[in-house]
């Protein structure tokens, strides 16, 4: 009787294994230093050019002569390589991957540490750096020591004014920074089941944030309706008796919206300890949330309002920023007072398109509040969409429960 | 491979991301001797230019958030012979092996700036302060890596 980790990995946790990769992606950043080290190696004949994806996430569209420049390399590496290339504006790499490219059951790699996302999916997703991609690139396969597994049991429904990223934080701030690493996280129980994917996507995303190496949901009905849209018809996953190193169990009815407070993302509070704190900036989007669920819950609280701070909305892929602009979604932002940048990382991690002055304070539905990250001497929160929503119309944290 | 590694010890807390390593303003670029100038310059501008030959003793969960592989090449690039910590965040682990910068797990090891830190990677222990601290030793591949001077040099002999 296995953990899901385990059943897809082949092993017992706590043993190395050798494991042919399903999908390899990296980004304009990482790819650029795993091509580096692939020219290194030699430039090899890659052993599976057909799972190998290059997505322009974090620099999309390129900021400075220099980082254009690298970008028309990679470019022109990957297609010598033949590799799969999605250009700026496509989105965010989870984000696309998570639109149709990953399957349960899968081994995926990313060149990125949020490559946990989808395992939302039923897949054995995580991220290794640029040298571990161009080996895989060369190979096909790499090794995997098969984690322990801390098993998290989602009971009961939220209150309406909270999300799958009050869950998240609330489970983050539970294990701390370090207290998943080179484990898997795995939820369970009819709270995890009933949860959207856009939410399963929100709480795998975040893995990371304790050190886990994965972030794992079975495959069910929503998962075989969500891949159906994509044209993958798959099988469920039951889970089995198994054995967990910790479990945890949450039930949800008592979840309240809570903020992760600088610098550390461990560092969760309710957000009604700081209502009131004035914002120069609210930032909308990010692999954790800028999913067309998240822009249309956001536009429905601030539908026919203004918002009173530097509000910036950055949907995660191409096909979100086309729905939100079928629906009308886009226009209630846009109507609102906010911004619309590109698809893509934004300003998540401070190098371009919203980058925080010294001494601004923001809210960010983003995953990461590492001191100086969106900003040199800036000090921003992480916290849900409807949190962002109520902030923003606010000019100063307030809790979305005055708004739903 | 080399016996031992040794060197002054430069001190540094727990939960140290890879943006504080190398900060994401100096990435974009090939050239490793700008993350070499700038690393943990966000942490303690004048850290830089004393880990030429030290060895840098890290709280627990070095090196975590960012998959950067430019934090450990930075490290590297600006002298230090290896990183002790309790424990280390998994990508950044598997990061440094891959660009020849050895990583030991230690437990218990005081750090006291300046003071000599030898360490041996083959029979798997750390001293410091007289004192020796045995450590789980690395996998032999780990090893084998390490000593071709990373993964790309170790693919390159296979």
């Amino acid at each position: 009787m296995s953990t899901l980790s385990e059943r897809i990995l082949g092993g017992p946790a706590g043993t190395y294994v050798d494991r042919d990769v399903d999908r390899a992606f990296a980004h304009d950043g990482t790819g650029v230093l795993a091509m580096e080290a692939y020219r290194q190696m030699g430039s090899p004949n890659p052993a599976c050019p057909e799972t190998v994806s290059i997505i322009y996430d974090h620099l999309a569209p390129a900021n400075t002569s220099q980082t254009a420049t690298l970008q028309k390399e990679l470019r022109e590496f990957a297609a010598a390589n033949g590799f799969a290339l999605t250009d700026v504006g496509g989105g965010i790499c989870h984000q696309l991957m998570s639109e149709g490219r990953v399957l349960p059951r899968e081994v995926v790699v990313g060149a990125d540490s949020h490559s946990c996302t989808t395992g939302a999916f039923g897949a054995f997703s995580t991220g290794v750096g640029a040298t571990d991609m161009a080996a895989i690139w060369a190979e096909g396969s790499t090794w995997f020591r098969v984690p322990e597994t801390i098993g998290i049991t989602l009971t009961g429904r939220l209150p309406a004014w909270c999300e799958a990223k009050d869950i998240v934080l609330t489970v983050t701030g539970e294990i701390g920074m370090d207290g998943g690493t080179y484990r898997a996280l795995e939820y369970i129980g009819d709270g995890a089941t009933a949860l959207s994917m856009a939410g399963r996507l929100t709480l795998c995303n975040m893995a990371i944030e304790c050190g886990a190496k994965a972030g794992l949901f079975y495959a069910d009905k929503i998962t075989q309706k969500y891949l159906a849209r994509f044209g993958h018809q798959v099988e469920r996953q039951e889970p089995e008796e198994c054995t967990y190193c910790r479990e945890l169990s949450l039930d949800l009815a008592d979840t309240e919206p809570v903020l992760s407070v600088p610098h550390r993302v461990d560092t969760v509070a309710p957000v009604t300890d700081y209502a009131g704190t004035p914002l120069d900036e609210v930032f909308v989007g990010t692999c954790t949330n800028g999913r067309y669920e998240d822009l249309e819950r956001f536009a429905g609280i601030v539908r026919g309002k203004e918002v009173k701070c530097r509000t910036i909305v950055v949907p995660a892929s191409r096909a979100i920023v086309q729905q939100a602009a079928e629906t009308g979604v886009l226009a209630d932002i846009i109507a609102a007072g906010c911004m619309v940048g590109p698809p893509g990382c934004g300003p998540c991690l401070g190098m371009h398109m919203g980058v925080l002055g010294e001494g601004e304070v923001a809210l960010s539905t983003a995953n990461r509040n590492f001191k100086n990250r969106m900003g040199v001497g800036a000090e921003y929160y992480l916290g849900s969409v409807a949190t962002a929503a109520a902030s923003a119309l606010a000019g100063a944290i307030a809790s979305p429960e005055g708004v739903l | 491979m080399t016996p031992t590694l040794s060197g002054p010890a430069v001190c540094i807390g727990a939960d140290i991301d890879t943006d504080l390593v190398i900060a994401g303003r100096y990435l974009r670029t090939k050239d490793t001797s700008v993350w070499a100038e700038h690393v943990f310059e966000d942490l303690d501008p004048a850290l830089a230019p004393r880990l030429k030959g030290a060895v840098l003793v890290a709280g627990s969960n070095m090196g975590c958030g960012s998959s950067r592989e430019q934090a450990p090449v930075a490290i590297r690039e600006a002298g230090a012979v290896a990183v002790v910590a309790p424990s280390f965040a998994r990508i950044f682990f598997r990061n440094a092996i891959n660009v020849g910068l050895p990583v030991i797990e230690c437990e218990g090891l005081s750090c006291h700036e300046g003071a000599t830190v030898t360490i041996s990677l083959e029979e798997g222990w750390v001293e410091a302060d007289g004192v020796r601290h045995p450590v789980r030793p690395l996998s032999g591949r780990m090893q084998e890596i390490l000593a071709a001077g990373g993964l790309v040099p170790y693919w390159r002999n296979r």
